[in-house]
């Protein structure tokens, strides 16, 4: 193999799983270890420099960062990388004087933004400290999109939300509550010089089977859920059915049970290990006694004297094909009792009020065609971004085409070139403090995740919005601390030093490291320490050792980041660097031009 | 010195050996030499020597006498038994244990001065007697523990640290066990564990006395430009003159060296198979070996591998007709059948 080039930022960022995982880059490590030196608010900052959103997302977030963490590739369980955001931002105290300061002279460019959901207030964030002039039109009366209106109040207090988003709206956005945007045309009239939709995908999938026109009691998941938190529903009757095991279904049925749902019951088409929903808000549920019921198709709602009395279903059984995929058959019919059923089979996008004749272009799915690095629209100047872009996904993404797109509106309005970004940088600082002592904590804590306090089975269902979640306690948030494993602490090699000793090979607890011939990819990999197939993760190939022109290899797959081959090591070749990804945003292009050559 | 632990992980890939165990269950404490130090590798070729032997590390008494070396078996089989002697005692201490209790794997560990200064004789006769143990002496030209006088090994003109020069004779370890009866003779380099791994196992497993030079080197006090330990100069000046390998019964019949590979039966039902570099050598003959060896010595030439080997040779317990059954495994009334059997043998000679 080619000797790793381990100056293109890339190779170190992907070592950092968490961090390469997470669609905005969020520093986990070192917000990690300023929790851990008692820094909340810093760690709050850095976590707000790239998520903008702490609190929320300390709570709610997808978490994509804990299925790709080391930790869980060396143990069992990852790192609980979000429950610790939310320590960080639960004992930050007041960041309002840290915030990016907002000029007085504006620039005289003025931004629309359709919806106050994530991705338009992340643009605004990021917008108004260059002088921006923001307004963003919003249908509700109430900002904050779906994380309001959908995702309930147990799992994510008001309070929590309002406070990030005020801190975007005291930047001063000019906000307009209780205005839809009906048509977009009206908007490209000139009187804004760029225009950003962030109106989401606000329609929920409808299952249209015999009976589904005869009830009221029939209702849509997201629509549904909306009404309860607008407080337009109130209750619901005792036996209640929910359609689909997304995540969706998991907010559905738990918020079924605190409004008078005694039997819950969700309905999946496919067995155990297929459902959608993210592996702890289903625990979530189980743990609320709500009973999942498997390889169940919907096959009619029952209505009977008007009044809906339940729903049959075909039951199903799987069979594995020769390729391996779900083969279903039918083996027999199941009618299920209810007074309520709950959709929640998905979402989609809705763009009725885009006119289909100004050059906007749209997909064969209906859907505008959006470019994956600007963000921009077939029509210059009009930007997408959020579950508006390229369908539903999460929080987390949707404050990530935020950022992108504020840098293409920022270069749009200055007249340059969209595309002309700039690069992604990497920083690399040695962390040895003296012979064997490092500036982090290297010391390997062999502690299991700590578990996540809940508030009383008792006591939740008293009132709709009791948070469940109790946050980490000190001595919680102390031990899973630990637990991180400093991925961004590089093991750094210098083949020029290396004498060919072994130590370092030797006391890798991890077997990560091996000297051998260099040979083709597949071959290298089979022929190290312990043979590395997994081609996800990494292999580090040094040039050509001095003394036998071997290499050395690297499988970063397990490395603790103990730096035991880095004490190990008699010549210094293995050096601890701790790395930091430098992740341009639209404030950081202002003081890039003009371009400097090469 | 590193200040933590290391890590006790299980890698998910690594697979445990025939009885159960993972090769962290062959570690020992972490190390407390230079960083950088043969000896370390050494140990961890140890390590996986008995883990892929599938022997488990409370059958193993690990011995040794004073030095950098003679500290390492703290690092490598916590579980085992161990014996830390005074300097240059060690054979008469493993000799005994092995004249007690037979059926304990031997492993003892040396340095070039703990074994050929103040230790020689206990060596030569722990050669002599074919005590059944492996005998490693990490060499390294010097006496690292007391910081890097010339040991008994240091080749005329090797420079020590600060430039002056030795100029006596070295003592060659393999010279001298091929000489006086050694039965398995073997030359290693702490920097290639592809060769001295298979020459540990070997070791471990031949009936007799096995003693393996493995040229060490000292990173401190004995890895500059003019001397003849240092890495560099060791992988300039070594070649293997032989590979070999140990063969375990269950393998035999699958896993082959190389087509036209020699084969030693051990007595324990497995084998050695060997590869020649040159035709010409041939290492079950005692005079020819010691020749080349010397040849090679006088080209300034280092050769490594299994160099000499005689699994027929009887050990300690057949020369002096002593129990196979460990004393600990024997009744008291065998063990000590009393004071008139004492009288009868006393009386036998008057
Ligand atoms: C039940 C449910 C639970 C979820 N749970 C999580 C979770 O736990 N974690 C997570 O990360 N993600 C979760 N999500 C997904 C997440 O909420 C969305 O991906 C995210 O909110 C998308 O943000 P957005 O800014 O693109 O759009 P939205 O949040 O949908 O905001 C769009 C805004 O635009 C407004 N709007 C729409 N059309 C117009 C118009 N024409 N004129 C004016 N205003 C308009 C809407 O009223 C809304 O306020 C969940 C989604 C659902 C449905
Ligand atoms: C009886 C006695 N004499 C001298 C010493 C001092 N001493 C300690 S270690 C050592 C030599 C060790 O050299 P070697 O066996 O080559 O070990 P190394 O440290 O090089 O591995 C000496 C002379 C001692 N400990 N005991
Ligand atoms: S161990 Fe820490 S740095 Fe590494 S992936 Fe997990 S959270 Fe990130
Ligand atoms: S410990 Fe240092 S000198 Fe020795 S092999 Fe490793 S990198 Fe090379
Ligand atoms: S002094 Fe030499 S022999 Fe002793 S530990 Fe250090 S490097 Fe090894
Ligand atoms: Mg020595």
């Amino acid at each position: 193999m080619n000797p790793t080039d381990t100056s293109d930022p890339s190779y170190y960022h992907r070592v950092v799983d968490c961090q390469w995982a997470c669609p905005a880059h969020t520093d986990v490590p070192e917000y990690i270890r300023l929790i851990a030196q008692g820094r909340y608010r810093d760690s709050y900052l850095l976590n707000r420099l790239s998520n903008v959103f702490p609190g929320v997302l300390g709570r709610v977030c997808d978490r994509p960062c804990e299925p790709a963490c080391r930790r869980g590739r060396v143990e069992e369980k990852p790192v609980a990388i979000c429950r610790l955001k939310r320590v960080a931002a639960d004992l930050a105290g007041d960041i309002r004087p840290y915030l990016p300061v907002v000029p007085k002279q504006k620039n005289g460019k003025r931004i629309a933004c359709i919806g106050a959901g994530c991705a338009s207030l992340t643009v605004a964030n990021d917008l108004l400290p260059l002088g921006y002039e923001v307004v963003i039109f919003e249908q509700f009366d109430k900002t904050g999109g779906l994380m309001r209106t959908n995702i309930p109040a147990f799992r994510l207090p008001e309070t929590v939300l309002n406070d990030e988003i005020d801190m975007i709206l005291e930047m001063g956005v000019d906000l307009r509550l209780g205005q839809r945007v009906d048509s977009i045309k009206a908007l490209l009239d000139g009187s804004f010089d760029a225009v950003f939709v962030g109106t989401g995908a606000p329609r929920g999938k409808d299952l249209n089977l015999p009976g589904r026109n005869e009830s009221e009691r029939i209702h849509i998941g997201i629509e549904w859920l909306e009404s309860v938190a607008f407080k337009h529903t109130q209750d619901i009757g005792s036996n209640v059915l929910i359609i689909g095991v997304g995540n969706t279904a998991m907010d559905c049925c738990r918020t079924s049970k605190r409004l008078g749902g005694s039997n819950v019951k969700v309905i999946a088409r496919k067995p155990r290990g297929y459902f959608k929903a993210s592996p702890w808000e289903l625990e979530d549920a189980e743990e609320e006694q709500i009973e999942i019921v498997v390889n169940h198709s919907p096959k009619e709602f029952v209505v009977e004297n008007e009044r809906l009395i339940g729903m049959t279903f075909d039951q199903l059984n799987y069979d594995e094909d020769a390729s391996g995929n779900l083969v279903s058959r039918v083996i027999g019919e199941k009618f299920l009792p209810c007074d309520d059923v709950i959709l929640a089979i998905g979402q989609e996008n809705s763009f009725e009020w885009i006119e289909r004749d100004i050059g906007i272009e749209f997909d064969r799915w209906d859907v505008p065609i959006i470019d994956r690095q600007t963000y921009q629209s077939t029509y210059e100047g009009l930007f997408f971004g959020g579950d508006a872009a390229f369908g539903p996904e999460n929080i987390i993404w949707a404050v990530e085409h935020g950022h992108q797109a504020a840098i293409s509106i920022h270069n749009y309005c200055e007249g340059r070139d969209i595309k002309d970004r700039l690069p992604v940088g990497m920083n690399l600082a040695s962390t040895k403090m003296s012979i064997h002592e490092w500036s982090f904590s290297n010391d390997f804590d062999p502690s299991q995740r700590r578990e996540m306090r809940h508030v009383d089975l008792q006591k939740r269902f008293d009132e709709l919005n009791i948070e469940v979640e109790m946050g980490f306690s000190s001595d919680q948030a102390a031990v899973e601390i630990e637990r991180c494993l400093n991925c961004d602490i590089q093991t750094v090699f210098s083949e020029k030093l290396c004498i060919e000793c072994d130590a370092c090979i030797d006391v890798c607890p991890v077997q990560c490291l091996t000297i051998t011939s260099n040979k083709e990819e597949d071959a290298l990999r089979a022929s190290l320490t312990i043979p590395a197939y997994d081609k996800e993760q990494l292999l580090f190939v040094s040039s050509d050792l001095p003394q036998t022109g071997r290499v050395m290899v690297k499988d970063e797959n397990l490395c603790v980041h103990c730096s035991l081959c880095a004490e190990r090591c008699p010549t210094g070749a293995w050096d601890m660097r701790k790395s930091t990804l430098l992740i341009p945003y639209a404030l950081d292009e202002k003081d890039a031009w003009p371009r400097k050559a090469g | 010195m590193s200040f933590i632990k290391k890590p006790r992980i299980i890698h998910p890939e690594s697979r445990p050996n025939s009885i159960g165990l993972s090769i962290n269950d062959y570690e020992g404490a972490m190390s407390t030499l230079c960083a950088g130090c043969g000896h370390d590798s050494v140990s961890a070729g140890i390590m996986q020597a008995f883990f892929e032997l599938d022997i488990a590390p409370h059958n193993v008494a690990k011995l040794s006498g004073i030095g950098c070396s003679s500290k390492t078996p703290t690092y490598f089989l916590r579980g085992a038994h161990g014996f830390n002697s005074v300097h240059g005692r060690m054979p008469s201490i493993a000799t005994g244990a092995n004249a007690a209790n037979g059926e304990l794997h031997y492993i003892g560990v040396s340095g070039d001065g703990d074994s050929l200064s103040i230790g020689l004789g206990q060596l030569c006769h722990a050669i002599r007697r074919n005590v059944n143990m492996l005998y490693v002496i990490e060499n390294n030209g010097v006496y690292g523990l007391t910081k890097g006088q010339f040991s008994a090994s240091a080749d005329v003109g090797s420079t020590a640290k600060r430039g002056e020069a030795n100029h006596l004779r070295p003592i060659d370890p393999i010279l001298t066990a091929i000489d006086i009866g050694g039965s398995f003779v073997a030359r290693g380099f702490s920097g290639d564990k592809d060769n001295l791994v298979p020459l540990i196992k070997a070791g471990i497993m031949h009936r007799g006395f096995a003693l393996i030079d493995v040229i060490s080197p000292c990173v401190t006090f004995n890895d500059h430009e003019g001397s003849t330990k240092s890495y560099l100069h060791t992988r300039q000046a070594s070649h293997a003159a032989i590979y070999a390998d140990y063969i375990p019964v269950r393998d035999e019949i699958t896993a082959v060296l190389d087509k036209g590979a020699n084969v030693v039966p051990l007595h324990d039902g497995g084998q050695v198979q060997f590869r020649q570099v040159d035709d010409k050598y041939d290492p079950t003959d005692r005079s020819k070996a010691a020749g080349y060896i010397r040849e090679c010595q006088e080209r300034s030439e280092i050769v490594t591998g299994l160099l000499y080997i005689d699994d027929d040779a009887p050990d300690l317990h057949m020369l002096s007709d002593t129990s196979e059954t460990p004393l600990r495994d024997l009744e008291f009334k065998t063990l000590n059948p009393g004071a008139k059997a004492l009288e009868e043998i006393q009386n036998a000679w008057s």
